[in-house]
């Protein structure tokens, strides 16, 4: 007999199960509306050409292989906070804020998923917008935290049921954990406009909630950095300490290389230490520390001018 | 009977089969299933077990400070008395920190207990290759135990072997009764990593995976590995000559019979701390000291800094 006999075969994957079933249909007029990857326009994976020039720089150096720290990569994780901060931004320039490198979005949302478990005492609970990404109710659940949700997508006028949100957060309990889409919204493409952002921050504010931003498409979503960064900065400088992750996959089509972020804004920079600190002894046990090449990428781009430009 | 999940590293690998472990071992989500681990052992297959939410978690003996080689009847002991159940973390080869293995007559020992016992086997194996400099000897002791019918998990690391350290490159190998339950396993798995990490690095993973099949490619790894392992055994077998010439106290032949990159020399914490502050040769507290830092350059002055702290310091 076997230790196994009771485990029961997991569900495939809703996304995946799609592709999936794409690949075995033989009609020749098949196509995959599924996919949560960018395609070009002959249906073809789009490798960027910064990205290609930026790999030639790695390869010709022939840098070693020796670990990186716990919090990854360090000219990344600035560049990352800078990204998302911008450079002008008071937390980013004061040093008040940590940034430690995650295995993409996912990996980044954990990190954060499990420090939220250990050290935001007042509440388990997360509150999701609905619906939002299906991976986001198993990774807060497997980290130890409670879903709860957000009237946010309104099927009658396929749009943002903006008073509903509005609703449904002003009742959340103080100190609960908000999460919230910084752009391009996973799985609606509904987001509020600006004055509905400085609603929801006043709102956010007044409640007391703890506000969780995961931001998987910067640049991809409106074609300007800036301003799909808005949100976050905008909540930053109301004096909302917020949590953050970040993904390279699709604004830098780094998928498979795993690059991504989880940021902490601090009170202070002696703040920011502790934290790190802190977030270190989580990813430790999870897998010592993470992989380099996407992250070197990303890096090498965002630091090289004339990448930059072309990115 | 086998199958596999890509990982981060072998701490990836660890932690993905202590998650699974967790939530369908001995029951499901019994966190109260002793996890035992050697004394020493590396520091963070605590952490792991710990984080994955295991709430007992226990040492079994393993290194014989006495007499600097392993304890196997404290080890067997304790298997005899350990819950029927329990998970015991095994080094495949090249125990971290101590470098010393058990020879095959030993692991068919404690093979047969864990038999008796109902003891889970879960295998670090961090080294394959890297240790002795052949792949097949380096993995005895796991082939051993899958041929006795035993069901394990195996972490493996391609970090030292591969020389990939920042590639994240470890692979979590399960081993099951039948297809059907590797396949059940395997998809719980899935689920696992997918709120951990989504999907691996691709990076790493392609290197090994080129190599591996890639006859020309393999038989050149084969050698690279073979380089790295004689290097340390030749720094072993060099800096234990030096200690038996200085005539420094004690017995040095220990060296030379732990494997890997690491050895317990012996040193006490006083004596590691004068190799630190006087002689500026940093090590563990534990005296453990990593081979691969020895350079026939540093030799000398590691010995003779290893012999003034011994018959200086008491």
């Amino acid at each position: 007999s076997s230790w196994w006999s009771h485990v029961e075969m997991g569900p495939p994957d809703p996304i995946l199960g799609v592709t999936e079933a794409f690949k075995r249909d033989t009609n020749s007029k098949k196509m995959n509306l599924g996919v949560g990857a960018y395609r070009d326009d002959n249906g073809k994976p789009y490798v960027l050409n910064c990205v290609r020039k930026a790999e030639a720089m790695i390869a010709s150096k022939k840098m070693d292989k020796e670990y990186l720290p716990i919090g990854g990569l360090a000219d990344f994780t600035r560049a990352s906070a800078e990204l998302a901060l911008g450079e002008n931004s008071e937390a980013f320039k004061s040093g008040r804020y940590v940034t430690v490198q995650g295995i993409s979005g996912t990996g980044s949302l954990r990190i954060g998923a499990n420090f939220l478990q250990r050290f935001f005492k007042p509440s388990r609970d997360v509150y999701l917008p609905k619906p939002s990404w299906g991976n986001h109710t198993p990774i807060f659940r497997d980290a130890g935290m409670q879903l709860q949700a957000y009237r946010y997508y309104d099927p009658k006028t396929c749009s943002l049921d903006f008073s509903g949100a509005m609703d449904d957060i002003s009742k959340i309990p103080e100190k609960s954990i908000i999460l919230l889409h910084a752009c391009a919204h996973n799985p609606t493409g509904v987001d509020p406009r600006q004055e509905q952002w400085k609603e929801l921050a006043a709102l956010v504010k007044k409640r007391n909630l703890l506000v969780y931003f995961d931001m998987a498409y910067q640049g991809f979503a409106s074609g300007d950095i800036n301003r799909d960064a808005w949100a976050v900065r905008y909540f930053i400088e109301q004096g909302i300490n917020v949590v953050l992750s970040q993904s390279y996959a699709k604004n830098m089509g780094l998928y498979g290389e795993r690059a991504g972020a989880f940021t902490v804004i601090c009170s202070d920079a002696e703040e920011a230490k502790r934290v790190e600190s802190q977030l270190k002894i989580l990813i430790r046990p999870m897998y010592s520390n993470p992989p380099i090449n996407g992250a070197r990428i990303a890096s090498i781009i965002l630091n090289t001018p004339e990448l930059r430009k072309e990115w | 009977q086998i199958g596999s999940v890509q990982s981060l590293g072998g701490t990836g690998a660890l932690r993905i089969g202590a998650e699974f472990l967790r939530r369908w071992y001995n029951g499901n989500n019994n966190t109260a299933t002793p996890v035992y681990i050697s004394t020493p052992s590396w520091e963070n297959h605590n952490s792991v077990f710990v984080d994955a939410g295991f709430k007992d978690i226990r040492t079994y003996h393993y290194w014989d400070a006495a007499k600097r080689g392993l304890d196997l009847q404290g080890l067997l002991d304790d298997m005899e008395k350990a819950p029927e159940f329990s998970i015991f973390i095994l080094h495949a080869c090249a125990h971290n920190p101590t470098g010393t293995d058990p020879t095959p007559d030993q692991w068919k020992q404690i093979a047969a207990v864990m038999k008796r016992r109902f003891l889970f086997p879960f295998f670090d194996s961090a080294y394959q290759g890297f240790a002795s400099g052949s792949l097949d000897k380096d993995a005895w002791a796991v082939r051993y135990f899958v041929s006795e019918g035993f069901e394990l998990f195996c972490a493996q690391s391609f970090s030292k072997n591969f020389g990939l350290y920042n590639e994240r490159v470890g692979n979590l190998t399960v081993v099951g009764k039948d297809a059907d339950n590797v396949q059940r396993v395997l998809s719980q798995m899935e689920k696992i990593v997918r709120t951990t990490w989504s999907n691996p690095p691709s990076q790493g993973a392609r290197i090994v995976a080129t190599t591996l099949t890639s006859p020309q490619l393999f038989a050149e790894w084969y050698d690279n590995v073979k380089t790295m392992a004689d290097r340390v055994l030749l720094m072993r077998s060099e800096l234990r000559s030096r200690l038996e010439s200085l005539g420094t106290p004690g017995t040095w032949n220990h060296i030379t019979e732990q494997i890997g990159m690491f050895s317990f020399t012996g040193l006490n914490p006083k004596q590691v701390e004068y190799m630190i502050k006087e002689k500026h040769i940093y090590l563990m507290a534990s005296g453990r000291i990593n081979m691969c830092g020895l350079t026939t350059k540093n030799l000398d002055y590691v010995a003779k800094s290893i012999h003034e702290a011994v018959t200086k310091i008491q």
